[in-house]
């Protein structure tokens, strides 16, 4: 028979067999549908799909929170104006807010009131001080266009000509900073993930093959009742597709339910001081779409690998009992 | 059917276990393949059925010879040839029924069109009434005639069985050689693998005997 011709057959009888289980919902599965093994495997999948989907919520939280922090920052600076002798605070403080707002690039600016004022000081002066008693620098904010920011050398330039007690505080040095803190937390998140995904492939692999070493013998009586290697690999692959949907699907809604928990925890405790923290440092806590489908994705191919290394291990031992027999491939 | 031709077989570097066999089973024969233990009888029996490759010779099996056959070839001729292992082999998880059914489901044959071929085999092997049981409750016994009708149901061209009868007491034994006399008049081609003296004196059929890896034959 032609290699053409076996593989038309190998494919006919797994459309037939596929069929004929569709049609006999009933008929005992060929690979045992629950054992010990493949209980355990279950639960190693569904533990290590559990710590990759934390992994993967974790680094999508910290980078949406990273470019949050990036854009919030980029899209505004502070002109500062110190009281000195003789200033009159609120004439130099409309003249920055009128120099910044004629400036290309700033889209807005304002001055910050002395209500506002009063609270940024309140950690350190207390409640009702009055502002006009203490010679406290004021600020203005200035709106900018992230996309065509404004030259602030010379805005600050002429700034200090106009109103020599403004400084621009343009937030470069904060940015900078926070990008590279941003980008390593990204990076070193990365690392952690590309790890924890390295660990979870290798005990999915590990654990399929450890599972699969209790079925030898069916896939041996199977082989010498004439079965095809097509036929044998899918049944093991179905069964195995199975075991890992359920035990990824499993680990990731766990970690889906835990990661939506801690967001309606903040979310309903937004008024305490720990959820104003964890507010400060990550917005709402949630892991976005992007967490999400890299939990859904995970899912997917946590079940696509237990599939494959079924498939592989049952070819591979396939090919051990070949290789005895007196042909070559 | 099946002819060796200066067969040679070693493991390794090993000592030739096997050597110059030259024999043929021929269609609708009946042949008792004997020995003392581990002179290679189920070496032997490995080689007849594709899963064991000669150090030397010629082996042609149904007309192939085997040196040409390919991996995607293998199926289509084992299907031709009926195996009863010695350790059954039996898939634990399914009943009697679904153990001899499964060569004609790992084909892709639905099951209508060959659950009362099943059930009457079945019932000529004598395990009518265990028909639905699981191996766990099967005696030895009856494993090896649920084996015997499952290297039986797909009507193989020849049956090779490896002490069929190792495991069972002489009236069974017995009982086992008429169904396998049974089988070979309805046209299969039986080779015996037995070291059981008792049972082959009850037949005057052809012998071959292994002895320090050489094959005497006697018609």
């Amino acid at each position: 028979m032609t290699d053409l011709a076996a593989h038309l057959v190998d494919i006919r009888e797994r459309v037939l067999g596929w069929a004929n289980s569709l049609r006999q919902p009933r008929a005992t599965p060929i690979v045992p549908p629950g054992n010990v093994a493949g209980r355990a495997l279950t639960t190693v999948i569904a533990i290590m799909t559990f710590l990759a989907s934390l992994t993967v919520g974790g680094v999508s939280l910290v980078s949406e929170t990273a470019g949050r922090w990036q854009n919030d920052i980029s899209e505004e600076i502070t002109v500062q104006v110190k009281p000195a002798e003789g200033l009159d605070m609120l004439v130099a403080l409309e003249t920055v807010r009128q120099i910044a707002i004629e400036t290309p690039g700033v889209v807005g600016a304002s001055i910050m009131d002395e209500a506002s004022t009063g609270r940024l000081l309140e950690p350190w002066l207390g409640e009702g001080v009055d502002l006009d008693e203490l010679p406290v620098p004021r600020l203005v904010i200035i709106g900018i266009d992230s996309d065509d920011p404004p030259d602030f050398a010379a805005l600050g330039e002429e700034l200090r000509r106009q109103v020599p007690q403004s400084e621009l505080d343009d937030h470069r040095a904060w940015v900078s900073r926070l990008v590279a803190m941003a980008r390593s937390m990204v990076l070193a998140g990365s690392f952690v993930l590309a790890l924890v995904l390295i660990a979870t492939i290798l005990t999915v692999v590990f654990a399929t093959r450890g599972a699969m070493s209790g079925n030898r013998q069916i896939v041996e009586v199977l082989h010498f009742v004439g079965a095809r290697a097509g036929f044998i690999a899918s049944e093991f692959q179905r069964h195995f597709l199975r075991l890992g949907l359920i035990g990824a699907a499993t680990g990731g809604v766990l970690a889906m339910m835990v990661f939506a928990l801690i967001g309606s925890w903040t979310d309903s405790n937004r008024a305490t001081p720990e959820a104003d923290q964890i507010s400060a440092l990550f917005g709402s806590f949630s892991i976005g779409w992007f967490g999400y489908a890299g939990v859904v994705g995970l899912i997917v191919t946590v079940a696509t690998l237990t599939a494959l290394t079924s498939r592989w291990t049952v070819t591979r031992h396939l090919a051990e009992i070949d290789m005895i027999s007196p042909v070559e491939g | 059917m099946i002819r060796f031709e200066n067969v040679g077989l070693r493991y390794d570097m090993g000592p030739e276990v096997l050597r110059d066999l030259t024999f043929e089973i021929r269609r609708q024969s009946f042949q008792f393949l004997t020995g003392p233990s581990g002179a290679g009888k189920t070496s032997l029996l490995r080689m007849l059925f594709l899963a064991l490759k000669p150090t030397r010779g010629l082996i042609t099996v149904l007309g192939r010879d085997v040196a040409t056959l390919t991996r995607r070839d293998l199926p289509s001729i084992r299907r031709r040839i009926g195996v009863v292992f010695q350790d059954f082999r039996l898939l634990d998880h399914m009943t009697t029924y679904e153990n001899v059914a499964l060569p004609l489901r790992v084909r892709g044959k639905e099951e209508a069109t060959y659950r009362q071929d099943v059930v009457d085999l079945i019932k000529w092997v004598g395990l009518g009434e265990r028909i639905n049981a699981l191996p766990v409750v099967l005696s030895g016994g009856e494993k090896q005639r649920a084996a015997i009708a499952r290297a039986l149901i797909d009507q193989p061209d020849i049956l090779l069985a490896d002490e069929p009868t190792g495991n069972v007491d002489a009236p069974l034994a017995r009982r086992l050689l008429r169904l396998f006399l049974e089988l070979n008049r309805s046209g299969t081609a039986v080779v015996i693998a037995t070291h059981d003296l008792g049972l082959m004196d009850q037949v005057e059929a052809r012998r071959l005997v292994l002895s320090d890896g050489r094959l005497t034959i006697y018609d």
